[in-house]
């Protein structure tokens, strides 16, 4: 066992784990924060995606003990401080971004990821950042539309609603 | 004006926020007091002879509760096949036994052999490896005509070969025999509907909880219908009464038809929970729902189309080879026969329509319904054939379907269904204006001019939805009846919680259906709730797949609303001390007509459970109702889509550069969902025309067992499609006049996808006939080289 100190969402947490329990073990069965989601054994799926010092991380491809003292955000910290969802989240809600919300944490954590070095995606570049990240439901039309929306880009011209 | 409330408006859906915000809550996130894990030790042969099963040293490993295999499970039922074909020659098919863990034999790579529970998941992984399983080999069917050759391996040795049924319908013989020998033209393809799987994000999980106090068991379950799962376990395998047995579906990730059916996985937890008396979980993993998930299509079919000088269709024959896998999931004999069979005429007037299907049994996982479930195969046949006919005889393939659309409704077809309404030439004009077919010959150019080919395609669809009317699927073989049931529980101070059958696992039913009640009653969508996916909530269900769920589902919940305004009208004419027959409902109130006196709908709610005031001789105090819904036909959705694709000739690679799908739903409830539904079927039917397919090699090895080998779509895989549903012919038979939108997608779009790489490699000088799904770079290249 190894005693592991982070902090997840804002605050410090501090656990005895196994050396091999993997950080999607970490959130979701000893912080029971199961808005991580695990959809593949593979690394390919991107149900799990999480920011770890800022950077979008797959959580199923790091130990807990790789994240000694580090800043880990996950999808139940990234409402605004009054709860309300924030712009990314409001706009997948908008634009009709989720059908059956597993992937959507995964894809919520990439897209603020993304627009956070790229405020303003065309797109292609939209389309690309999300090689990782499937999603079974939504065919990605309206992900894409809600990324852009939530950019601040004019979307009304974009084929259908 | 789009509406801003009730039917046809596009509210945002309410469950998101709990999506968004990662407080949803789906099997895998139920954590249940005392649990233990289960790992399922799998065959890694595709067919063999189980010779000893030695866990011994297993059971001595750290954490052990218990380790099951198939001795357990004696004398216990087996997973039930929940539809009976009967083949062509009066027989029943054959039916082989499926039992929970495999006993004797391993069928396919995947099928449990033994079940370690453990206190923890790590401890019943590594004690799974120390179980010592002898399996002599035995040579493995994987390919379906070799299978029934004579001398192939059986896969059940109960039975004489691997034949499960041989299966005609349609037309009479001397029709179909004749419009062939007076054909002026007829075109033959031969082609393959890929093996595919479903992959919901969402792995199955299943918590088995015994609660020995009260003799119950909960089962909770990544299902798309509960009830069924209650029914089917309880009744056919675990020997457990309804009223001990309660399944809960809570929020489910996907489904997609994978979740339609009960899985070994479901009974064995349900039924080891109670041998040791401690909760029971399993969550599979990516790599294990490959290889035990039901997997979907791989149909291989000749079809031929006989045309007269004319044009006119005038004779269709199918004759497709079925794979059933190792054993019959729930609904799998169903699919290449009622709901493949059955659309076998398309939204054409072919008068003699005769469909041939060979189910056949295989060392691979069992197949079953997967989004569209039959109707994809027909669809991507017939419209195939269609454009091959229209190449073979020059004409344009939109010209010669239109030509032979079906204009005249209702429609008895020759195989067996009568469609109730539809319009094709609207459908099909409103693609044409969506496409700008007119400016395809300058953006062929464009491409060209870029050493790049360009191709269109085209296809209709039409499909059986709104799953089923009980009487008529009956007569078809059905074991269960398909109605479904709603409850209407009204409260004291009028607010609704409305329990539904249809289970929501991305459809925005919480959304949607309050849209309707809300409508009929003229309150606020906010005063509603809807009830889903617990056995213990909800009185009885048959669920939710062939986009049923408010064609049928909808349908009693409006028949229960309108129990509920009848005897809420009664409460009001005594409140108002009018007539019955006077009195009108509107915007939540309730008028005496021509009076302005009126009673509000919150104080005719409180009235019914504090009656006080109340008619309590005429009728019963509360407000509350459920209605039972059987439809008196299926529903048929049908449209045109179109697909532009650019094709490299250096390469073989195929991007899509154009999708346009113009369908006909009927009436529409929240027309944002409905599109979002139309979006993800597209992709999964790109996804099987362009990228996907499940594969075994000669000995039954799975080689496409994780998403590392099978090409899921990925969004740079796909463009922004053209969606519209602006041309509605109202089913005639429900009260809500919807159709169902939740296959249509991935039921139309293959066929286009491949119409379109055809006429690319032809614009190209490219003589290709047909490629087989997925169309690869690879394929697409070797195509091109003849």
């Amino acid at each position: 066992m190894t005693k592991v100190t982070m902090t997840v969402n804002g605050k410090t947490v501090a656990k005895e784990v196994r050396g091999n329990m993997l950080m999607t073990e970490f959130l979701r069965d000893e912080l029971h924060l199961t808005g991580t989601h695990v959809g593949c054994d593979t690394s390919q799926c991107g149900a799990c995606v999480i920011h770890v010092n800022g950077q979008d991380v797959k959580a199923c491809t790091m130990f807990a003990g790789e994240a000694e003292g580090a800043e880990v955000a996950t999808i139940e910290g990234m409402a605004n401080a009054d709860g309300s969802l924030n712009t990314i989240q409001q706009a997948f809600q908008d634009y009709h971004g989720l059908q059956c919300g597993f992937c959507t944490p995964g894809m919520v954590m990439t897209a603020a990821a993304l627009l956070r070095d790229n405020p303003k995606p065309s797109e292609t570049e939209i389309r690309d950042y999300l090689e990782g990240n499937i999603c079974r439901c939504t065919g990605y039309h309206n992900i894409v539309k809600a990324i852009m929306a939530a950019s601040g880009q004019d979307v009304s011209a974009i084929a259908a609603e | 004006m789009p509406k801003d409330h009730g039917i046809g408006a596009a509210p945002k859906r309410r469950e998101d926020v709990r999506f968004l915000t990662g407080t949803g809550q789906y099997t895998d996130d139920i954590n249940v007091y005392g649990q233990t894990y289960c790992h399922f030790l799998r065959s890694d042969v595709a067919h063999g002879k189980i010779t000893s099963i030695d866990t011994s040293e297993a059971e001595k490993m750290p954490g052990v509760v218990r380790i099951f295999t198939g001795k357990d499970f004696e004398g216990l039922g087996g997973l039930p096949c929940g539809w009976q074909v009967t083949d062509k020659h009066g027989a029943p098919m054959k039916e082989p036994g499926h039992p929970v863990l495999a006993q004797g034999k391993v069928r396919h790579v995947g099928d449990p052999i033994a079940a370690v529970v453990a206190d923890s998941l790590e401890e019943a992984r590594d004690a799974a490896e120390a179980i010592m399983v002898e399996i002599e080999d035995l040579p493995a069917v994987v390919d379906m005509k070799a299978a029934l050759e004579s001398g192939a391996a059986k896969v059940h040795d109960d039975l004489d070969d691997n034949l499960c049924y041989d299966w005609q319908f349609g037309s009479e013989q001397e029709a179909v025999d004749k419009a062939f020998a007076e054909a002026a033209h007829v075109s033959t393809l031969e082609l393959v509907n890929n093996r595919l799987v479903a992959n919901p994000m969402e792995p199955r999980v299943a918590v088995g909880e015994y609660n020995r106090a009260n003799d119950e068991s909960t089962l909770y379950t990544t299902s798309q219908n509960p009830h069924v799962i209650r029914l089917l376990m309880g009744a056919f395998v675990l020997n457990i009464p309804e009223h001990k047995l309660r399944v809960v579906a809570p929020d489910v990730g996907g489904g997609f038809g994978t979740k339609i059916f009960h899985y070994a996985e479901e009974a064995f937890v349900t039924w080891a929970s109670r041998q040791i008396n401690r909760p029971v979980k399993w969550t599979s993993t990516r790599s294990e729902a490959f290889m035990s998930d039901a997997h979907g299509r791989d149909h291989v079919t000749k079809i031929e189309l006989a045309l007269d000088k004319d044009n006119n269709f005038t004779g269709l024959r199918t004759d497709t080879y079925a794979n059933m896998g190792a054993y019959l999931s729930t609904f799998s004999s169903s699919v290449p026969t009622w709901l493949h069979g059955t659309l076998m005429a398309g939204n054409y007037k072919t008068p003699a329509v005769q469909v041939n299907v060979k189910a056949v049994f295989t060392n691979t996982v069992p197949v079953d319904a997967y989004r569209g479930a039959g109707r994809p195969e027909a669809t991507f046949q017939l419209e195939r054939v269609v454009d091959k006919a229209a190449r073979e005889l020059g004409v344009d393939p939109i010209a010669l379907r239109r030509q032979n659309f079906i204009t005249e409704f209702p429609y008895a077809t020759p195989v067996a269904v009568e469609y109730d309404t539809g319009d094709y030439v609207a459908t099909m004009d409103k693609l044409e204006e969506m496409i700008d077919r007119a400016g395809f010959e300058a953006r062929r150019k464009e491409s060209e001019s870029r050493g790049k080919l360009r191709g269109l395609g085209i296809n209709c669809y039409i499909e059986a939805c709104g799953i089923a009317p009980s009487n008529l699927v009956g007569q078809l073989g059905a074991r269960a009846g398909l109605y479904d049931a709603a409850t209407v529980r009204v409260n004291a101070t009028g607010s609704i919680s409305v329990m539904v059958g249809a289970h929501s696992h991305g459809q925005g039913h919480e959304t949607a259906f309050p849209q309707v009640v809300a409508e009929m009653l003229g309150i606020d969508e906010s005063m509603i709730d809807i009830v889903h996916g617990d056995s213990s909530k909800i009185p009885f269900g048959m669920g939710t797949y062939g986009s049923r769920s408010l064609a049928v589902c909808g349908s009693a919940m409006v028949r229960a609303t309108e129990k509920i305004i009848n005897k809420a009208k009664k409460i009001a004419a005594h409140l108002l001390e009018a007539s019955e027959g006077d009195i009108e409902l509107k915007d939540g109130q309730f008028t005496v007509a021509g009076t302005d006196k009126s009673v509000a709908w919150g104080d005719v709610t409180l009235a019914a459970y504090v009656p006080h005031n109340y008619p309590l001789e005429e009728i019963e105090p509360g407000l509350e109702e459920t209605a039972f819904y059987d439809p008196a036909n299926f529903t048929y959705p049908a449209g045109a889509y179109a697909c532009e694709v650019e094709v490299d000739p250096e390469t073989g690679k195929v991007t899509i550069e154009r999708f346009a799908a113009a369908d006909d739903f009927g009436n529409v409830v929240n027309p944002m969902i409905v599109e979002g539904q139309v979006h993800g079927g597209l992709a999964q039917g790109i996804g099987q025309a362009m990228l996907e397919n499940c594969v075994y090699d000669e000995s039954g090895q799975l080689l496409t067992a994780s998403y590392m080998d099978y090409a899921m779509p990925r969004a740079d895989d796909v463009p922004f499609y053209a969606v519209d549903h602006s041309c509605a012919t109202p089913c005639t038979h429900n009260p809500l006049g919807v159709k169902g939108c939740g296959e249509a997608g991935a039921i139309g779009s293959p066929p286009s996808v491949v119409n379109a790489v055809i006429d690319a490699l032809h614009s190209g000088g490219h003589k290709v006939e047909h490629i087989d799904m997925p169309v690869s770079p690879h394929r697409v290249w070797q195509a091109m080289q003849g």
